[in-house]
């Protein structure tokens, strides 16, 4: 089935689906919100709200190694959770799922072990020049620790990675490559598959960021062959401060334990500390129980959708975002690469970007503006930041047109 | 006909904001043309050493001191910041060091600037007005001690641009 069959077969209905997001229906500074602020965070429907609510209500325990029914219940629902996210990418088996925080807290993780035992004076890690600072600064840090080189690709004015350059970057040296599946700044969706098969052949793992595309593009882990996989919960409807990092089973086992606690031990004595089997010994301490139990719901949401009648829908908002951004004169898009999901960025040769956001609050508008964490980007497109709206399966046709014209509304008024 | 004093400075402010009852939009907009009014800024100020830390945005601040008075001169990469900034310099220009030292701003309350510019642009006020400060108490410290004449002709000794 096509994306156009899919989109006349079920129609989604949008507004149905506004009517379980609570937090949509307000106003702000007097106007409708319109949110389009997803990339940052999407919002939460009401079976995520309830299931936090729930379990806080009736189920509230540690888990695993509780005795009593609370604590079986918990850890049950716990569990089932680590099932439904392997089962959503598609990994072999759920050992290979473990709960961190976030992308951010993955992809340290993964600096910290595998490059901690991989990396040596003189080899290499490559990222890209679109990276979000949270898959820049832990290769920095282990890298100047083990006297690494970091090696960035570059990428084309459109924003899009220059795969040769790759190509020519990889050598026996390559130890990791760890690159975003989508930008989080251009909406540039990287050809990942190409660039794991190419690191793999060059003998290097290969790690991907998938905070942005996760919510956006049907994951396969087994069919990408990543090595190592790293996204948050909180972009794809689901509560914040809970993240998944897959690796595959023989990575995870290769990597040593990152924190030390409860958890990830088998037993401890003062002379020596054995340690978990998987996903167990990756996640020391009491993680966040209530957010990961509810992020099953944002998964179950997430699938009783129709997922490519959904892409179709958020690629319409973001082409008719382009279109009609692109048509007016002193905005200038920044990322115009032909495979993006997600976000638009753009700059005004005349307003600031805080200014900008500022003024599309005042009509409730609420975009990103700044550099979003994204610096060494934009100094190499030698702007400071961008103004960047982004979609989710909320937004509708009328908020992109609302937006637009507010957007024009805003430069006739500061000529 | 007296000089009007900071706090009748304030009060009028806050006659100002008043008149936009709360609209967010028209705020903003009245924020920016303040901004707009500010006088220019020579670009030999524009530089790293009159940065203020802790700004989202680019902030250039410098004073001099003449006559026993401050003098504040600012700039901004963004116009809602510049028009803060106008608030403070309509405030304090002209001012006695202790005058500005003693001085409680009770207007940023008073017209709702934090629902306006929210947390993170408060910081970065708040390091605006901490460095205002700053160079009135060096000012006044420097004016307690003997020295070149606060007068007209030595106020480019005064001139502090860090």
């Amino acid at each position: 089935m096509t994306i156009a069959e899919a989109t006349e077969n079920t129609s989604l209905d949008i507004e149905k689906i506004r009517d379980q997001f609570p937090v949509l229906h307000q106003k702000v500074n007097g106007y409708p919100l319109v949110y389009l602020d997803n990339a940052a965070t999407s919002q939460k429907p009401r079976v995520v709200l309830e299931a936090i609510a729930s379990y806080y209500e009736q189920e509230n325990a540690n888990i695993h190694r509780g005795i009593h029914t609370l604590a079986e219940r918990a850890t049950a629902d716990f569990e089932e959770t680590r099932r439904a996210v392997q089962s959503f990418i598609h990994a072999r088996e759920p050992e290979e799922i473990v709960f961190t925080s976030g992308t951010t807290a993955g992809i340290n993780l993964v600096a910290q072990t595998l490059g901690r035992k991989l990396l040596g004076a003189g080899d290499e890690v490559i990222i890209s020049a679109m990276e979000h600072h949270s898959n820049i600064v832990p290769w920095q840090l282990i890298c100047e620790e083990k006297g690494a080189r970091l090696r960035v690709i570059p990428i084309t004015d459109e924003g899009e990675l220059r795969m040769d350059e790759y190509a020519g970057m990889l050598s026996s040296r390559t130890r990791i490559v760890s690159v975003a599946y989508v930008s989080n700044t251009l909406g540039t969706v990287n050809p990942v598959e190409e660039i794991i098969r190419l690191g793999h052949e060059a003998g290097a793992r290969v790690v991907i960021d998938a905070a942005q595309a996760v919510v956006h593009i049907p994951i396969d882990v087994q069919a990408l062959d990543c090595d190592l996989l790293a996204f948050s919960a909180h972009k794809m409807y689901g509560p914040t401060g809970v993240g998944v990092l897959y690796g595959k089973r023989e990575v995870l086992e290769f990597m040593p334990p990152y924190q030390g606690g409860g958890e990830m031990i088998r037993e401890v004595t003062f002379a020596c500390t054995t340690y978990n089997d998987l996903p167990y010994k990756f996640e020391a301490g009491t993680p966040n129980i209530g957010g990961v139990v509810a992020f099953k719901a944002a998964i179950d949401f997430i699938r009783s959708q129709n997922p490519p009648a959904v892409a179709a829908h958020e690629d319409t908002l973001l082409r008719k975002t382009m279109e009609g951004l692109g048509s007016l004169a002193g905005i200038r898009l920044i990322g115009t690469a032909p495979r993006k999901v997600g976000v638009v960025s753009f700059v005004s040769d005349r307003i600031h970007h805080f200014d900008f956001g500022m003024m599309l609050d005042a009509r409730g508008i609420a975009i990103r503006t700044g550099h979003h964490c994204t610096e060494p980007l934009m100094a190499l497109m030698g702007i400071e930041g961008t103004n960047r709206a982004s979609f989710a399966v909320y937004n509708t046709e009328a908020e992109v047109d609302y937006f637009l014209q507010t957007v024009q509304d805003i430069i006739a008024r500061k000529k | 006909m007296t000089e009007p004093s900071i706090n009748d400075i304030q009060d009028e402010i806050i006659g100002e904001f008043s008149m936009l009852e709360g609209d967010m939009e028209s705020t903003v907009f009245y924020i920016m043309e303040l901004g707009s009014r500010l006088e220019p800024l020579d670009e030999r100020f524009r530089v790293p050493e009159t940065l203020v830390k802790g700004c989202q945005s680019k902030v250039w601040l410098t004073s001099r001191f003449q006559e026993g008075r401050v003098w504040f001169m600012a700039d901004s990469n963004t116009e809602v910041t510049k028009g803060l900034i106008s608030l403070l310099v309509r405030l304090w220009n002209g001012r006695t060091p202790r005058q500005i030292l003693g001085s409680e701003l009770y207007f940023i309350d008073r017209i709702g600037m934090a629902r306006v510019i929210g947390s993170q642009r408060s910081n970065g006020f708040a390091s605006m007005i901490q460095r205002m400060k700053l160079y009135a108490l060096e000012y006044q410290k420097q004016d307690g001690v003997p020295g070149p004449a606060a007068g007209s002709a030595g106020s480019q000794d005064h001139q502090k641009t860090h």
